[in-house]
């Protein structure tokens, strides 16, 4: 893709930024290593350094593809995925300690899993940067994309819990020691499928109504696919038992919905729709329980974790809610210092509640740099969506953005307690394959996205002119019919 | 299209804007309720960093540590097993401790502020020095003694208690509790084995757990006279004044009879001679024609109805006892039950005691009048061995002037030399004491008692004693506990062992 001259590319800046980040990501394991062995190794910097070459690639990959792409991104992930990684290693240390074992080699290990899990994503990145180089293209395999997330929602839900269930929670598939969360997948291809036809169909859908109150109401025969979503999101949450999923992919289609109508009658329909299936569901959890008895219980434990009849409950007790909850509170303002804490006191430290794990030892501090570094991200998202200049793109960008900030949002919440605790992996930084691929795919999708964005208008990209003047035949037909003049 | 955008990006500032206030409320205001929670497992592991106190008696330690490989460093061991058992308590992983181990947790962690400068200093050394070490005032060889024989009890009893106390000081020379249980297997870092345990002993009728010497009250039987003897001889009566005897005492509806025929069969007995017989027509008689209020007086004087007692240090931490009770001797229109009194005054109906408060009877009669506060705590010490507390004797409270002392010393002597108590009698030592033999329950047996103290040959008080048998078996109750308390005694008083 051939550069413009005089635009501005800020790779350059990119690569500053990410250099920064790495330096970050080593001192990081430097102390976890002074703190954990009593001593900083002389092999201390390899983990950084490896995932310095890592992002390098990824960063050579963007300036071939996508020049313009938005330069914060990427070192910000990085530096997240970086600290993971550290943290991770962390764990492999500190369980090798106190079992009395050699310190681990920096590629064994859930630490050195992960390294390999992030070289993965990076490389799928990298293709999908590479192969898609107009994000409209997408739009041509918008079905089946719709198609492939809803099996890849339900594939977990029909499959017997033996296989699917974790912590009460049906979002897995594992087979022997494998194992994949299809939901993380499923949200790519979902926003895909909204968008392609919401642009489709927001003319109907953003006009034709009757006014109520102030309110401009859908007609009733144009609330047919929001129902449909809405009873899939309360089949995820009774089937797979799982708060968070449900509210993830309901609150990922009211939104690109909104975006696409302008029309907040039906972010009021969709909010209403929700919270009051939730609370229904909640009320039949109590009185029919069945299928909605995970879901009350875990309401219950959330209202009152430190109660000794939730804490010592043999099914679905607040156990992990509180060791985590006490692991935040003992971190304190400014934390334990990374690697002098005990985060293995948390089940599942490693996963769900690595937040909780990272937080003691970098205390109230460093989570809300982590929360900052989380919100740039999101919101450098939503700033290429306002940017670019097709819909489908807006509403792509926009989609994907928001589904990460409501994802951070509920396991975050969750874990401290804010919201019921709902088994979503905190992006980037949990243990585990499908998260962070699914993850990298969305920012490489959000890069390309924001290349189109920033880049020239009449770029090799083949968006559409923004604004006047006499409209050429588009490049693409497909995107062509996306376009709506509002009068 | 633009502008719900940027309110989703509003929204999404508004999540995160909740996701850090939370945090604000979880890491900086809850912060300290978390750190220091129950659940908090770092708690108990910041327990285990630094080696808690030694608990000593006589130079040995008998709560002591062993460095462990685990997350846990120390592990507490307690040597003896059953006999410390009741005094020292235990200390679980991440529960409260109890006995010694809880009256003196700040010092034995090392958290007290009495080791305020320990702490100072291991900040700049970086050490993890001690926490305090604990002397107790327990003599190893009296309490060996006690336990050996109240377990090896030649009437098969399985339940019962014996407290030993220097009379001068009021420091306790022995306490045990049966039957007893091993303090290792409540903290071992097995938390699970830990709790089955606890629940295994817990269950356990026989009541394990609880320290019989001082949480237990029972009937005391005759070892009461003493007191009604203490209120005659304050109110006009000698040793000698004759009081009405006989076979049989009926009042206000109440019989009472003596433990054998031959027993005060007379019109008339001496006081000294009732005392030594054990007599309860005589007894009986005396305490109502003393009055309620007078007999109740003697035995709040002596610590009856002392709900606040307890005994370990003297600055107030310890073991709680048991209030010992009299009961209210009234007939619900607020007059005087005389059938009460008259069954109360022999040790029956609603009077109960403690076996600490028997000893602390004897002792007080043997320390002239009076009554040492009990204690077990002789000394705190640093890690590096600095005293920090010395026990300082307190007298908590003078029921008897010297006169009535001398006189109740006497009977007692009397009563080991000449009467029921003949089996307490110990070569070297003057001994004196009372028998106590307590009805309970319809078809039970009756509880054994004795309450007693020891002169050494140069008429020092060296010990005074109590032992209380539950339920013994086969008849003169009371015999078996006399004989034991004679070799406790014997033992604190240095002559006793190989």
């Amino acid at each position: 893709m051939a550069r413009i001259p005089g635009m501005k590319t800020q790779r350059n800046a990119e690569l500053g930024l990410l250099a920064f980040a790495m330096v970050l990501v080593a001192a990081y394991g430097a102390t976890v290593e002074a703190a954990r062995i009593g001593e900083i190794t002389a092999t201390f910097w390899v983990p950084a350094a490896l995932l310095s070459v890592l992002f390098l690639g990824l960063h050579a990959v963007v300036r071939y593809t996508a020049p313009y792409a938005d330069p914060v991104i990427i070192p910000a992930v990085a530096l997240i995925n970086g600290l993971g990684v550290g943290f991770l290693r962390r764990l492999d240390i500190g369980d090798a300690l106190s079992e009395k074992q050699p310190i681990p080699g920096i590629f064994s290990g859930i630490g050195g899993r992960q390294l390999a899990w992030t070289l993965i994503s990076l490389i799928l990145a990298a293709v999908l940067l590479l192969v898609v180089r107009d994000h409209k293209v997408v739009s041509r395999y918008a079905y089946t994309l719709g198609l492939t997330g809803i099996v890849l929602v339900m594939i977990p839900a029909v499959l017997p819990g033996s296989i699917s269930e974790v912590n009460g929670a049906k979002l897995w598939v594992r087979i022997g020691s494998f194992s994949i969360q299809p939901g993380e997948f499923a949200k790519l291809a979902l926003v895909s499928f909204f968008a392609y036809y919401l642009v489709r169909k927001r003319e109907v859908l953003s006009l034709a109504s009757r006014r109520v109150l102030g309110i401009d109401l859908p007609r009733g025969r144009d609330l047919g696919p929001v129902v449909t979503v809405w009873l899939l999101s309360l089949l995820v949450l009774v089937f797979e038992k799982d708060l968070g999923t449900a509210l993830l992919y309901f609150g990922l289609f009211v939104v690109t919905l909104y975006v696409a109508t302008e029309r907040a009658s039906w972010l009021i329909i969709g909010l209403l729709l929700f919270f009051g299936g939730v609370y229904v569901a909640y009320l039949l959890g109590d009185t029919v329980g069945g299928p909605f008895a995970n879901f009350y219980d875990r309401a219950e434990v959330w209202l009152d974790p430190f109660s000794s009849a939730n804490y010592n409950r043999e099914f679905g007790s607040s156990y992990q809610l509180v060791q985590g909850l006490l692991s935040l509170g003992t971190g304190g303002l400014f934390g334990s210092g990374p690697g002098a804490g005990l985060p293995r006191f948390v089940p599942e430290v490693q996963n769900d509640f690595i937040f909780a794990g990272i937080g003691e030892e970098i205390g109230l501090f460093g989570l809300s740099a982590l929360l900052v570094l989380y919100l740039l991200i999101v919101e450098r998202g939503l700033r290429s969506a306002l940017a670019v200049r097709d819909s489908f793109g807006k509403l792509v960008a926009g989609g994907l953005s928001f589904t990460l900030g409501l994802q951070i949002f509920v396991i975050l919440g969750g874990i401290t307690g804010l919201i019921p605790l709902t088994g979503q992996t905190t992006p980037f930084l949990s243990a585990g394959g499908s998260s962070l691929m699914a993850n990298w795919l969305l920012i490489a999708m959000l890069l390309r996205i924001s290349n189109a964005a920033r880049g020239p208008a009449a770029g090799g990209a083949g968006g559409d002119r923004a604004g006047g003047g006499p409209k050429k035949a588009p490049a693409q037909l497909h995107g062509a019919m996306t376009e709506v003049i509002k009068p | 299209m633009n502008a719900p955008l940027r309110r989703a990006g509003v929204v999404i500032l508004v999540l995160f804007g909740l996701l850090f206030a939370n945090l604000n409320w979880v890491q900086a205001y809850k912060a300290d309720d978390y750190r220091t929670s129950d659940y908090n497992r770092r708690v108990v592991v910041a327990q285990y960093e630094r080696p808690r106190g030694i608990i000593e008696a006589g130079g040995t330690g008998v709560a002591t540590n062993r460095a462990t490989d685990d997350a846990l460093k120390y592990l507490r061991v307690y040597p003896r097993k059953e006999v410390y058992a009741p005094i020292l308590g235990y200390r679980p992983v991440g529960l409260a401790a109890t006995g010694i181990e809880h009256s003196e947790n700040d010092f034995l962690s090392g958290e007290s502020d009495k080791l305020f400068a320990d702490r100072v200093k291991d900040m700049f050394t970086g050490n993890n020095t001690g926490g305090g070490n604990v002397l107790l005032t327990i003599n190893p060889k009296a309490q060996e003694a006690a336990w050996k024989e109240l377990v090896n009890n030649e009437r098969g009893v399985q339940k019962g208690a014996a407290v030993a106390i220097d009379p001068r000081t009021g420091a306790v020379q022995a306490m045990v509790s049966m039957p007893s249980f091993d303090p290792n297997t409540l903290v071992t870092h097995d938390e699970k084995a830990a709790s089955a345990a606890y629940s295994k002993l817990n269950k356990d009728p026989d009541q394990p757990l609880l320290n019989r010497s001082t949480a237990e009250t029972l009937p005391p039987g005759s070892t009461f006279k003493v007191i009604v003897a203490a209120s005659a001889l304050q109110n006009g009566y000698t040793t000698s004044s004759e009081i009405e005897a006989g076979r049989e005492y009926r009042e206000s509806g109440a019989v009472i009879r003596n433990a054998e025929d031959e027993v005060c069969p007379g019109g008339q007995i001496d006081l000294k001679e009732a005392l030594t017989e054990s007599c309860n027509t005589g007894f009986a008689r005396l305490g109502v024609t003393l009055g309620r209020d007078k007999v109740l007086a003697a035995a709040k004087a002596f610590g009856f109805s002392d709900d606040q007692l307890t005994v370990g240090n003297l600055e107030g931490n310890g073991l709680p006892v048991a209030a010992s009770e009299t009961g209210k001797i009234t007939n619900p229109d607020g007059s005087v039950d005389k059938g009460a009194l008259a069954q109360s005054s022999i040790g029956q109906r609603d009077v109960r005691m403690t076996p600490l408060q028997g000893a602390l009877i004897a002792a007080t009669v043997a320390n002239g009048g009076k009554q040492q506060r009990p204690y077990l705590v002789q000394k705190l010490l640093t890690p590096d061995l600095r005293t920090i507390y010395t026990a300082n004797s307190k007298t908590l409270r003078t029921p008897i002037n010297e006169q009535v002392a001398a006189d109740l010393k006497d009977m007692m002597v009397s009563v080991v030399e000449n009467g029921t108590g003949r089996q307490a009698r110990t070569r070297g030592l003057e001994v004196g004491g009372k028998t106590g033999t307590a009805q309970n329950a319809e078809g039970a047996d009756p509880h054994g008692w004795f309450i007693g103290f020891a002169y050494d040959d140069k008429g020092e008080a060296v010990s005074a004693v109590c032992v209380m048998l539950e339920n013994v078996p086969g008849g003169h109750a009371s015999a078996e506990a006399a004989r034991i308390s004679g070799l406790i005694m014997k033992a604190a008083a240095g002559q006793g062992g190989d």
